[in-house]
């Protein structure tokens, strides 16, 4: 920019354009700054949650080849023993998020929502399911009883169920 | 005394001459004045079509879709006297509103009924204009501003569906927002995901990990203040612009 040389003026350019950019400058870092505040102000740092781990009784009181309802109504879990081991699973269908009925007399879950099925072991073979259902977090305390952490899934086709963690074996 | 003399002498007074600019006589001035003088009835355009003065040209959808919003925001505040989002006692307050409080039911149910009502008159008034080509230039913008309106009806009823904290509320609120998860980038389970099932968008959108308390008192607040200031500007811009451009004329013409 080819300006006649006055007071003020530099390789910047003049005061007043100083004040120009620095002034707008400052708007826009406050206006950033205060965006920026409001959109973490959504993410709590705090939920009053549950603690996701909680006692499950003994091994010996699920019988063998079952499905135990005993903790589905509080947590939310189906405890199976089958002849691949123990292992929980999480009791929320993989589709949208429904709770599926365990259907004794058909050997399967069944969601009510969209019809999604699934076999005892979790694996989805109806419906509009994409995937097995997930098996959480499963080891003995040192009790002897069951602990479950619902913090910790184990997803079948990432080959999370080859995971030790994810099945008490027989 | 005649009528005549007491009228006379209430238009007389400056308290009349202050509220009331013109006389209600039938004459083109005092017909024009009732338009011009009035904020909510000068907010139509000075000249109108002749095509656009039939009913049947618009049905008035706009307006009706507006009137449903001033229906919805009148019960809507008066529901508030009685409902509170908490979770321990949303789904007794409602039952309070349809079973003790006097004219609760029908407020209720009018807040319902306008809301379900809101959502097809602003389809139908979006069909209306797009038959009428009336979103070409130079409506292009008052177009868009309507499609974003339209978004804000219905996340008006997406929030609004929680409140009732019933078996309905909550169920059709988790499977709505577990979609958030599938969000690209910002959802825990969407492609190309950032974020886990702590800080991703449904997180946000429900201030914890499944809908809960957090949920219902942040849907309350999108509803009842958010969303309605938004969609309250926009209104506004987008009157104005009906005001500023005028109706649309048949094709080919404008």
């Amino acid at each position: 920019m080819s300006r006649a040389a006055s007071p003020g003026a530099s390789l910047w350019g003049s005061r007043r354009d100083f004040f120009h950019v620095t002034g707008w400058a400052a708007f826009l870092a406050a206006f950033s700054a205060t965006l920026t505040a409001s959109l973490r102000f959504f993410y709590p740092n705090v939920v009053f949650e549950r603690p996701t781990i909680f006692r499950a009784g003994f091994a010996q009181d699920y019988a063998p080849n079952s499905v135990s309802l005993r903790w589905l109504k509080d947590q939310r879990v189906w405890i199976v023993r089958n002849e691949e081991g123990l292992f929980a699973l999480h009791a929320k269908c993989t589709h949208l998020g429904c709770t599926p009925q365990w259907r004794e007399s058909e050997n399967k879950f069944k969601c009510p929502c969209h019809g999604s099925g699934f076999y005892p072991n979790g694996v989805n073979f109806e419906g509009p399911a994409p995937r097995p259902l997930e098996r959480l977090k499963i080891s003995l305390g040192p009790d002897g009883q069951i602990l479950i952490d619902k913090g910790r899934a184990f997803r079948q086709e990432r080959g999370e169920w080859r995971d030790p963690e994810s099945i008490l074996k027989a | 005394m005649a009528i005549e003399t007491i009228l006379k002498k209430i238009k007389s007074t400056a308290v009349w001459q202050s509220v009331f600019r013109h006389d209600w006589a039938d004459t083109s001035r005092n017909r024009s004045l009732a338009i011009a003088g009035n904020v909510f009835l000068h907010l139509h355009p000075v000249r109108v079509r002749p095509h656009a003065v039939r009913m049947t040209y618009s049905w008035g959808l706009g307006g009706i879709s507006f009137f449903l919003f001033l229906v919805l925001t009148f019960t809507g505040a008066l529901l508030m006297f009685y409902y509170v989002p908490d979770t321990g006692r949303a789904y007794e307050d409602i039952q309070d509103l349809r079973y003790v409080v006097p004219f609760g039911r029908l407020l209720r149910n009018a807040h319902r009924w306008a809301a379900h009502l809101m959502v097809i008159t602003v389809w139908l008034h979006m069909l209306r204009v797009f038959m009428h080509g009336a979103y070409r230039p130079p409506r292009q913008f008052n177009w868009v501003v309507g499609a974003v309106l339209l978004v804000l009806t219905l996340l008006l009823s997406f929030t609004g569906y929680l409140l009732p904290w019933d078996q309905l509320a909550f169920w059709a609120i988790t499977v709505g927002t577990n979609m958030a998860t599938s969000t690209p980038l910002l959802g825990a389970e969407g492609p190309f995901s950032v974020v886990t099932y702590d800080n991703d968008l449904r997180f946000a959108l429900l201030g914890a990990r499944a809908v809960g308390s957090n949920a219902l008192i942040r849907f309350y607040v999108w509803h009842c203040i958010g969303l309605p200031l938004a969609a309250s500007v926009l209104m506004a811009v987008h009157f104005w612009r009906v005001r500023k451009d005028g109706f649309s004329g048949p094709p080919n013409s404008d």
